[in-house]
């Protein structure tokens, strides 16, 4: 399939392609990023700097590239997937090999301007190459066993790396993000059934590994888990984050403490207030309103992505849109259901808001992907 | 690769139905999202908001300064001392030890001190001040202060800390402060947050202890935000501590100090009280001990010492000890029996050494007896026989009831530690306590002081008192509180004729004046100074009737703790009385030796506000009074304090 299949004389070119771009997305995305602005600013205690200010910048940087992406046609991000995917594979095996040391994981590569997370870029050229894979099988051969073997090759080999860094966190996210392309391109139920049964055998095997010699997981993910399963047994150490961001949501009540008025965050009893415990400040300062908005904001999002996906017949572009939807959706509710105490503490920034460089640029280059795929819609 | 239209479209349609099933699930879990989130902000907001404030909120104690104790002409007795002390931040010295060396080489620190503030500092979180040492003198607190810079991280300070300038004079009296123990929360049942300040010390005896709510002040707070660390961001208000209260005593320094000075040697017990106003003025306990030893932790070492010591520096033996109180509880015996109208003054018994009742023979001190005498010969020449007659006629119920009269088995209302109660018996307290009915002879022995009778010095010192003035003065210590008067006056009449009072003072008189008198050889010879006053000599033994055949054993002759107390009390000036005196030497031997010779000494040093001339000693004893006042270690006199002298 090439482009030469689309109505050409339908098609957006030039600058009208501007006229065609989802406004009401990009209108959605700069709210939610705007939200981001404000809580930076207040977590750093009414200061632009260290945080609100580079973020805006990052921002700034990263409408652009995703107004790029969104200009060059959707059948040219297909026929790169393979270049982009097989780039951050290797920028996650550079990471792991020369990476800076940080927070006790090798995650990043310091570029100068930023550091660079290979793993964030992964999460978006994986769902690029699962959806140009599917775009050229065979739709009647989705199903059989050696085109499934190869999606899942695919998957794993990025899940190992960020594994190995140690991100559970990312590991989840490519894992659940490969896993909803691929059933998204129409795979098997029965396959799905299979690996849920073998999730489950594999949680089990976890637990049963630990404190032996083949042990599965690093200790601080068991403590991790330990803590999620139950906070108080350990109130000042590793269920500190958990217990701390609980009370500062729930300290938030209906309508919230006031902007700048929370407690938790701005005299620092909130873990990583500024990154992956953000919506905590959110949430204590505007109350389940704030909270309840922002939840309503990033569902609206998901919707124009999904309505998106559904107006195009192109099988890349509908599965690309939706695997980015995918992706973003499991990113604030994983997120979401950390600091609500409904999942375990993995490092899973709140998408848009959180501050963090890469998160940021890849996210609103996979928007990117979106609106190309909604410019070039064939018509 | 060109593929066929109904394919693609097959294709669109599983894309749509699952993506479909998608946007159901991410709908339901946001469901989910929106439903945790309402649960945890709205169903348990309050909780949550009561978590948070307590994270946020931190209260510290502002301690308060402890009132000041003074004497009655304002000299201070206890303060509060700047104490310099060395504190350490962690996290503004490089290197703990390296500054650690260097500081032990500017002061003189212990060096298992050192390491426990060392450790103690490591514990903590790094911005926690730490003290490393305290007392420290004021050239190495200024060392510490010029060598800063060298000394990162170190910062001296200055606290306050309870201080006692006279030392073991005021042991007794003031008492200490000490450390809070788990003990004393449990006994006071104390819940005042200040204690929990680390290092705040409490009232631990006498003085200190009894008027601790009035000395510790009101605690002040301040209320502070504090960040997860425990470091103070900023302070949210302040209640200003209150200091304690200021407390006057009724004590007078110069005399407390003679009066110690005095005792010095023995294990002996001296009070002056005024005997108009029942104010005391002196209360010697000997030994005493330093308290401050007490405030700074007691050593080991220290405190067995004063434990182990026979003469027991620790106890108060003006309020706690209890003595019998021997030939000075006579006039209670003579005061019932004259009051009772059994005798009269001028009724005279003969003395032959001793009476019989039934096969037992009860004896006079003197062997052969001292022939007839009146009531004023009895007291003067401290005739036992005399007594034992008298008694037989009153009654034990009428001397009991003289004798709680004029203060004795009544525990006096002062706070200090461990006030005694004595004893003044009868029948129904001998059937409650001792299961039998009481018999003459209890009578007898009591009529003289002896047996079960019991009493402080204070005590006696209070029933000179009202001998003396013939008012029931009560007993006082405090003078005043926060500069508002506590001084009670006596209410109501003694109840005693003046007439019997009189003949017990002409008794008196006759002890120190009269040539025959049992303390004739502690008088005063000046003109208005004279005293007036009663012997004791109380058995802590019995004497068997084998020892007395071979003739009594010499007190000298026996071993410390078995030989008699020797006891005197008195009252000056002898026609105009303003100050009584109760002394008790501890196994001193007889009262007429030994406690007279102090009585007078302490009973001059308060007419005279000074050490005594010797002109008012006779002759025979101006060379004794001379070397023991040379070499007594006195306090200068505070010129103020010249004011108790009488008929300026």
């Amino acid at each position: 399939m090439s482009f030469l299949e689309y109505t050409q004389k339908a098609t957006p070119t030039g600058l009208r392609k501007v006229i065609y771009l989802n406004w009401a997305l990009i209108l959605l995305v700069s709210t939610v990023a705007c939200v981001g602005f404000l809580m930076l600013y207040s977590v750093a205690g009414g200061s632009l700097r260290p945080w609100a200010a580079p973020q805006m910048m990052r921002f700034g940087l990263g409408i652009a590239v995703m107004l790029v992406v969104a200009m060059v046609p959707i059948w040219f991000w297909r026929n790169v997937s393979a270049v982009a995917y097989g780039l951050s594979v290797l920028l996650l095996l550079f990471v792991e090999l020369f990476g800076t040391v940080g927070m006790g994981a090798q995650r990043w590569i310091d570029l100068g301007f930023m550091r660079l997370q290979p793993s964030e870029l992964t999460k978006i050229t994986l769902v690029m190459l699962l959806a140009a894979y599917y775009d050229w099988l065979d739709v009647r051969k989705t199903s059989r066993p050696l085109y499934v073997l190869m999606p899942l090759v695919l998957i794993l080999i990025p899940v190992f790396l960020t594994l190995r860094q140690p991100d559970l966190g990312t590991a989840i996210l490519l894992m659940a993000g490969g896993g909803a392309v691929m059933f998204l391109a129409g795979v098997h139920w029965a396959y799905f059934a299979v690996v849920i049964a073998a999730a489950g055998g594999m949680v089990t095997a976890v637990f049963t590994s630990r404190g032996t010699p083949w042990q599965l997981l690093q200790d601080y993910q068991y403590r991790r888990i330990d803590t999620f399963l139950d906070p108080s047994s350990d109130p000042l150490g590793a269920g500190y984050h958990i217990t701390q961001s609980q009370i500062a949501l729930g300290s938030g009540g209906w309508t919230g403490r006031g902007f700048m008025q929370g407690t938790q965050s701005s005299l620092n009893f909130l873990p990583e207030k500024h990154t992956d415990f953000i919506f905590t400040t959110l949430a204590e300062e505007f109350g389940f309103v704030g909270g309840a908005s922002l939840l309503g904001l990033y569902l609206l999002i998901l919707v124009f992505c999904v309505w998106t996906a559904l107006q195009t017949k192109d099988r890349f572009a509908s599965l690309v849109t939706l695997g980015v939807a995918v992706t973003f959706f499991l990113y604030f509710s994983i997120n979401m259901a950390m600091v609500m105490g409904l999942a375990p503490v993995v490092g899973v920034p709140l998408p848009l808001v959180s501050y963090g460089g890469s998160a940021m640029l890849v996210l609103l280059a996979a928007f990117g992907l979106v609106q190309s795929a909604h410019i070039h819609r064939p018509r | 690769m060109k593929r066929s239209q109904k394919e693609t479209e097959e294709s669109a349609r599983k894309i749509s139905r699952r993506s479909m099933i998608f946007g159901g699930l991410m709908l339901a879990t946001g469901g989910i999202l929106a439903a945790r989130m309402r649960y945890l902000q709205v169903d348990r907001a309050s909780d949550f908001r009561l978590l948070a404030e307590e994270n946020r909120i931190n209260i510290q104690l502002l301690p308060p300064a402890r009132g000041l104790i003074y004497d009655r002409y304002g000299r201070i007795l206890a303060e509060n001392e700047q104490n310099y002390t060395v504190v350490m931040v962690r996290e503004n010295a490089d290197d703990v030890d390296a500054v650690l060396d260097r500081l032990s080489r500017i002061v003189n620190i212990d060096m298992d001190r050192l390491a426990r503030a060392r450790d103690e500092m490591m514990a903590r979180a790094p911005f926690v001040p730490v003290t490393i040492a305290d007392r420290l003198t004021w050239e190495e607190f200024s060392s510490v202060a010029v060598n800063a810079p060298a000394l990162p991280g170190i910062t001296p300070e200055v606290g306050l800390s309870r201080v006692y300038p006279l030392g073991a004079d005021f042991a007794h009296v003031v008492g200490y402060v000490g450390p809070v123990s788990d003990y004393y929360l449990e006994s006071t049942g104390d819940t005042d947050p200040v204690l929990q300040i680390p290092d705040f010390q409490v009232g631990r005896y006498s003085v200190e202890a009894r008027l601790e709510q009035n000395l510790r002040g009101e605690t002040g707070s301040r209320r502070v935000e504090v960040n997860a660390s425990g470091r103070v961001m900023r302070e949210l208000d302040r209640t200003a501590p209150t200091s304690g209260d200021d407390i006057q005593l009724t004590i007078d320094t110069g005399l407390q100090n003679y009066a110690q000075a005095r005792l010095a040697g023995e294990s002996a017990a001296g009070v002056v009280m005024d005997t108009q106003t029942g104010e005391i003025l002196a209360l010697a306990s000997a030994p005493a001990f330093d308290p401050n030893l007490f405030v700074r932790g007691i050593s080991v070492a220290d405190y067995s010492r004063l434990t182990e010591d026979p003469y027991r520096p620790l106890a108060s033996k003006t309020v706690q000890g209890l003595y019998p109180p021997g030939s000075t509880f006579k006039m209670m015996t003579a005061l019932a029996g004259l009051e009772a109208g059994v005798i009269t003054p001028e009724d005279t018994i003969t003395c032959r050494g001793y009476i019989e009742l039934g096969t037992r023979r009860f004896h006079c001190w003197r062997r052969g007896g001292h022939g007839r005498m009146n009531m004023v010969d009895s007291l003067t020449q401290s005739c036992d026989v005399f007594y034992y007659e008298l008694a037989q006629q009153v009654g034990i119920e009428a001397i009991a009831a003289m004798a709680r009269r004029f203060g004795l088995g009544i525990r006096p209302d002062l706070p200090l530690s461990g006030v005694a109660e004595g004893l003044i018996p009868d029948r129904a307290w001998k059937r409650a306590n001792r299961g039998a009915d009481w018999v003459v002879g209890d009578t007898l022995n009591a009529s003289i002081g002896q047996g079960f009778v019991l009493n402080s010095p204070l005590q006696l010192a209070l029933m000179t008192s009202r001998i003396a003035s013939g008012v029931p003065v009560v007993p006082q210590i405090v003078r005043s509180i926060n500069g508002v008067d506590q001084r009670l006056s006596p209410t109501d009449d003694l109840g005693v004729a003046r007439d019997h009072l009189h003949v017990i003072r002409e008794g008196m008189w006759s002890v120190s004046n009269y040539r025959r008198g049992t303390a004739f050889r502690a008088r005063v010879v000046a003109e208005g100074y004279e005293i007036a006053g009663k012997t004791g000599t109380s058995q802590v033994r019995n004497i068997t009737a084998t020892e007395r055949a071979d003739g009594v054993t010499s007190n000298d002759d026996l071993p410390w703790n078995r030989r008699d107390h020797a006891l005197f009390v008195g009252y000056a000036p002898a026609d105009a009385p303003r100050y009584a005196v109760s002394v008790v030497v501890e196994h001193g031997g007889g009262g007429s030796a030994v406690a007279a010779p102090i009585a007078r000494d302490l009973l001059l040093r308060a007419m005279y506000g000074d050490v005594p001339p010797l002109s008012a000693y006779p002759a025979s004893a101006r060379r004794d009074a001379e070397e023991r006042h040379d070499t007594m270690d006195l306090l200068p006199i505070d010129p103020r304090a010249t004011t108790g002298r009488i008929r300026a």
